[in-house]
């Protein structure tokens, strides 16, 4: 009986075998589910375990054409703060240290903790507290640093220039906004991107590309190592240096002459269409945009009533005056409607049905060499009155327009030139349609003959005017300016190397620069005559019906084998030869001479001291 | 119990080194091996790279524990079983009082009373109570005509567990409290009826399952409880198991239960309509279904005049019944906090960082291993301590994180096999002694390692209680190792006793 129940029992192993047996099954098949099934937990436990920071290339240094260096990277200071660690720091003491106020400390230490306005929030990592101190400030604070646990340094780099100059064409940088971050997904909040000049134009080579260091956290968030041992890591590539076309010293010569009056200067190496210089007046020193200052100044900037953040030499829009003369008569002699030897009479202007441009006094009547060099306005407005009246070769006033339209088109007008700086203005050239709309059809040459003066509806950018002036110089033909002469290892686009013809012949052009000639020796230029070269020039005076007159200077030099044209754009600044004429010699003295004379060194001091802005604002409020 | 053999052994008794079984010890060694692999990965610290033996580590240390382990079971070895064997009472009440004296002398560690500071080392005195308990229970049951299925006799067996048990809890360990409640498998291989462990463990299962995923929905259907409907698939097939087993014993058995089975298929079926075709509460028809099979259970049981189906009949009821009046208690009449106190008596509220945090984290690190894991030292979640635990109680994350599902299968085969042996070991005993003690020292192993990686794969309430040969500490290493080699010691001496 005994051994029998035994064996009963015995078959109780078989129950007891069995759920050690399923429950390991059920084991298996729930660990089979939870490592084979999903991808969640690999997914969790990545985004848990890795820390990806993000490293910053170098931002690629800018030069100047003769190699200066203009803009380089230097170390600034964030102070991190760890909440964890930071409790019973002396705040008075800190506050002071950093030279901040109590309230300001309470604020930003309220800041870092809404995890709504910084949403990584741990306390156990380090959070930006304070940033980009500079050398000094840092040095001050990092002596004391013992005394403040849970406060650390984080070096990161910013812009610094070497010039006060030229800061228009440089621009800067700062943080990215949430348009940038959409825009291109390259940027994470808190990044830096070019904002102005060719800080932004050239942003995608400039910045170089971030790299990644994928770090290990535990659950505190606490970094404890790399991953893999940097196996996976991603090296930063640092920004390309860029070569400008600019001639710093040029630049701060322009930007030396042009202090205290509104305006701008461009300059254009004609065979390259190199930018030698770009001038916007008022300016402001680049230095003043770095570091913490930069919101606060940016704020005064754009609060100043004569505009110092506006870039004029690209953006200003201007009546180019006499200087766009020349193209008048390339397009007449183009057209046939002139010769060189073809001569109209001005009678103190330009007198017919009752209309009247007026002009100064000089001999008459006058072929198209003297034209230029005495800027008969008479002589031009005959030569349009000619051209838009000629019934056998156009057969209506519109195609008359359209034709010239398409001259001034080839030369550059009306349309971005393309320049590699953001925020190019057109300018303006009617066509017929514009005309059409605004007289509704019934107009004629006379209608709109203050255009062939450079004036009425007809707006330039002095960059356009410059590159009028270098289009002469080259006889013909002209390459999108530019400001950028080298990228680092890679060539420059090949927009800024194909040459753009006009449609006007070489030989017209040989006129138009011995009317120019003309004018430096014995017209209206004359003050920009220099023994040691050949100078070609045209002056402008554009009508300010808010004001004084515009000065406007166009030129090049020497006539044969042009180093430089410039164009000079002096608002309010009356006769072309009273401030345009002499800086544009100048500049090109500097720039061709490398150097000025004494006597030119002793008339840049007493233009440098000259201020228009007084008047200026006097004429506006008139 | 008659063993063939008996009457040839005749010579003199093999020795030692011959009768041992060394199977079990392979086995050991192997779990050792890959235990101490996984101490290295948990305690792995990225600031002290590259010095797992230093012994500062808890790596380095774990090389401690598992040499001086070795030399344990070499001196257990060493000892006479029947030297053990009278020396178990002594054993037994030695331990009583230590664990009685254990509150008095311990140090605050988390909350714990059960650690002794002897030198510069902490030993944890219930850990090494389970062979003393074991071996008292041998003993007693080994008397001449002890019979569990005596009420006398097996309430000294109750009491031989829980006067340690109680001892246990009130040095507020109660997971360690939990795991004598496993030699009640011994119980039931020595007699104690069936029926009593099976309701026990119904009602418990029913309970845990039905409360734990009370919330949650059943594979992915909204509108089913996956706790309701999970209970209710159990009742069915417990109750197709009960009909299995019964029916063994009664040839009129024969194609009853086969209704029973259709009545399963229709319930799985009616979840697959709810999760494919129109999403509804499928439940309604699990529970139709129930009622159904009990009926006809009533029905054949009258039909045969045979009382367990009616029997059967009443469990499935009953058990349906006590699910849904222990939901209606613990949802409806208790008051919110002592809800709470069971949830966090279950072990659904014990997670200082909120919501499951544990359970979460120890499935992120065991699900990221995929199949292969991701190499041995190369786990991400363990070793930047995203687990809580995890050199002790949740070891187990960092095998499936660093082995994968293969590693994982490893180990979970290896202790299957190692519970098994035991098993067969257990029962090839000559004497009631050493079967006794074989099947507390199987049923102590299928308890850790069914609570523990229960646990951490989420299907268990968290119990903190080590993983044999794996958790790391000396404490519960030479505990199972002292278990588990005292039985190897009595095993090899079998052949000399049965003369």
């Amino acid at each position: 009986m005994k051994a029998e129940n035994n064996y009963e029992l015995e078959k109780r192993k078989y129950v007891i075998g069995g759920a050690a047996v399923v429950i390991i099954v059920v084991y298996l098949l729930r660990l089979f589910s939870l490592q084979l099934l999903s991808e969640d937990f690999k997914r969790s436990a990545d985004s848990n375990a890795f820390l990806k920071r993000i490293q910053y290339p170098a931002r690629g240094a800018i030069s100047d054409r003769n190699g200066k260096l203009l803009v380089f990277n230097q170390p600034a200071y964030d102070v991190m703060v760890v909440m964890k660690e930071q409790i019973g720091v002396d705040t008075l003491d800190l506050c002071e240290s950093l030279d901040i106020t109590r309230d300001w400390y309470e604020r930003r230490m309220e800041e870092i903790k809404d995890r709504k306005r910084n949403p990584g929030y741990s306390s156990y990592t380090q959070q930006l507290f304070m940033s980009q101190l500079s050398t000094e400030e840092f040095s001050r604070f990092q002596e004391k640093l013992f005394r403040f646990p849970g406060f650390y340094i984080q070096k990161r780099s910013i812009r610094q220039y070497n010039y006060p100059n030229a800061a228009h064409l440089l621009g800067d940088v700062g943080e990215v906004g949430p348009e940038d971050i959409e825009a291109d997904d390259y940027y994470r909040s808190g990044d830096y991107i070019g904002k102005l000049g060719v800080e932004r134009s050239y942003e995608s080579v400039l910045r170089g590309e971030k790299g990644m260091e994928i770090l290990l956290r535990d659950a505190r968030g606490r970094i404890k190592g790399r991953y893999q041992n940097g196996k996976y890591d991603i090296a930063p590539i640092p920004g390309r240096n860029l070569k400008m076309s600019i001639d710093i010293e040029l630049q701060a010569l322009g930007e030396r002459l042009m202090k205290g009056k509104l305006g701008s200067i461009v300059a254009i190496e004609p065979s390259t269409g190199e930018v030698l210089c770009m001038v916007s007046s008022p300016t402001y020193d680049p230095r003043i945009m770095i570091g913490r200052q930069r919101g606060k100044n940016q704020k005064l900037l754009a609060q100043d009533p004569y505009k110092p953040l506006l870039n004029r030499a690209i953006m200003g829009q201007y009546p180019p005056g006499s200087t766009f003369k020349t193209s008048q008569a390339l397009t007449f002699l183009q057209e046939g409607i002139i010769t060189p030897s073809t001569a109209f009479p001005c009678s103190h202007g330009f007198h017919f049905k009752g209309l009247k441009v007026g002009c100064h006094g000089h001999g008459s009547p006058l072929p198209l060499v003297p034209a230029i060099a005495t800027s008969c306005n008479g002589y031009f407005c005959w030569g349009l009155y000619h051209m838009f009246g000629n019934r056998k070769k156009y057969k209506t006033v519109q195609d008359a327009m359209t034709t010239w339209k398409d001259y001034m088109v080839s030369m550059g007008f009306g349309y971005k030139l393309g320049i590699d700086l953001p925020g190019e203005k057109r300018g303006m050239i009617p066509n017929a349609p514009f005309y059409d709309k605004a007289y509704r059809g019934n107009w004629s040459g006379l209608t709109v003959i203050s255009i062939s003066i450079g004036q009425g509806e007809v707006n330039l950018t002095p960059l356009q005017i410059a590159n009028l002036g270098a289009t002469i110089a080259n006889r013909g033909y002209y390459i999108t300016p530019h400001v950028i002469k080298e990228v680092q290892g890679i060539p420059l686009e090949t927009q800024y190397t194909k040459k753009h013809y006009t449609r006007v012949g070489r030989e017209h052009y040989e006129t138009v620069v011995a009317g120019m000639r003309q004018a430096v020796l014995g017209g209206t230029c004359r003050l920009a005559n220099n023994p040691s070269y050949e100078v070609c020039g045209k002056t402008g005076t554009a009508q300010n019906p808010h004001g004084q007159d515009h000065s406007v200077f166009m030129g090049f030099a020497p006539r044969e084998d042009p180093k430089i044209a410039i164009c000079v754009y002096v608002e309010n600044g009356t006769w072309g030869a009273t401030y345009g004429v002499p800086i544009g010699a100048l500049m090109m003295e500097q720039y061709i001479n490398g150097k000025l004379s004494e006597a030119s060194e002793a008339r840049a001091n007493d233009f440098e001291n000259k201020s228009l802005i007084q008047a200026s604002s006097k004429g506006e409020s008139n | 119990m008659v063993n063939a053999k008996g009457p040839k052994q005749k010579k003199k008794a093999p020795s030692l080194w011959r009768s041992i079984d060394w199977l079990t010890i392979f086995i050991y060694l192997v779990l050792l091996a890959l235990g101490w692999m996984s101490v290295c990965g948990a305690s792995y610290d990225y600031d002290m790279a590259g010095s797992i033996l230093d012994f500062s580590t808890r790596s380095g240390m774990q090389i401690v524990w598992i040499a001086s382990s070795l030399l344990l079971a070499f001196l257990i070895l060493m000892i006479d079983d029947r030297l053990i064997e009278s020396l178990s009472y002594i054993i037994y009440i030695c331990f009583l009082g230590l664990l009685f004296a254990t509150p008095f002398l311990a140090h605050d560690i988390k909350g714990s009373m059960s650690w002794i500071k002897i030198g510069s080392f902490s030993v944890q005195p219930a850990e090494f109570a389970k062979f003393g308990v074991a071996l008292c229970l041998a003993k007693v049951m080994n008397t001449y005509g002890f019979d569990v299925k005596k009420w006398h006799d097996f309430i000294i067996c109750i009491a031989l567990i829980l006067i340690p048990m109680g001892l246990i809890v009130m040095q507020k360990e109660t997971g360690t409290a939990l795991v004598y409640s496993a030699l009640f498998l011994m119980l039931y291989r020595e007699g104690m009826t069936g029926s009593l462990l099976f309701i026990v463990i119904s009602a418990v299962v029913y309970f845990v399952v039905g409360v734990r995923y009370a919330d949650e929905p059943f594979w992915g259907i909204e509108k089913m409880s996956l706790g309701e409907g999970l209970v209710m698939l159990l009742i069915q097939v417990f109750t197709i198991g009960l009909v299995h087993t019964f029916s063994n014993s009664s040839i009129k058995g024969k194609g009853i239960s086969l209704p029973l089975w259709g009545g399963l298929t229709a319930s799985v079926a009616s979840v697959l309509f709810a999760r494919y075709v129109y999403p509804c509460n499928a439940v309604w028809a699990i529970v139709f279904i129930c009622v159904a099979s009990a009926l006809y259970l009533f029905y054949i049981s009258l039909r045969d005049r045979f009382l367990p189906y009616c029997l059967i009949a009443l469990f499935t009821l009953g058990s349906m019944g006590f699910f849904y009046s222990a939901d209606f208690v613990l949802n409806k009449v208790m008051e919110p906090h002592q809800q709470t106190r069971i949830r966090v008596l279950l072990g659904l509220e014990d997670d200082p960082r909120g919501a499951g945090y544990n359970v979460i984290q120890a499935k992120i690190a065991i699900g990221s291993g995929g199949l292969e894991g991701k190499g041995f030292l190369n786990g991400t979640q363990t070793k930047l301590k995203y687990v809580p635990e995890q050199d002790t109680d949740f070891i187990f994350c960092t095998v499936g994180e660093e082995e994968g599902f293969i590693g994982c299968a490893i180990v979970l085969l290896l202790f299957l096999s190692l519970i098994l042996r035991l098993l067969h070991l257990a029962e090839r005993q000559p004497y009631t002694f050493g079967r006794v003690y074989g099947y507390c020292v199987l049923s102590i192993f299928l308890f850790h390692v069914f609570i523990n990686v229960g646990m951490v794969l989420g299907l268990t309430p968290v119990i903190g209680i080590p993983l044999p040969f794996f958790s790391y500490g000396g404490s519960s290493l030479w505990g199972f190792t002292i278990l588990l080699f005292i039985f190897l010691r009595i095993d090899a001496g079998r052949n000399r006793l049965q003369r």
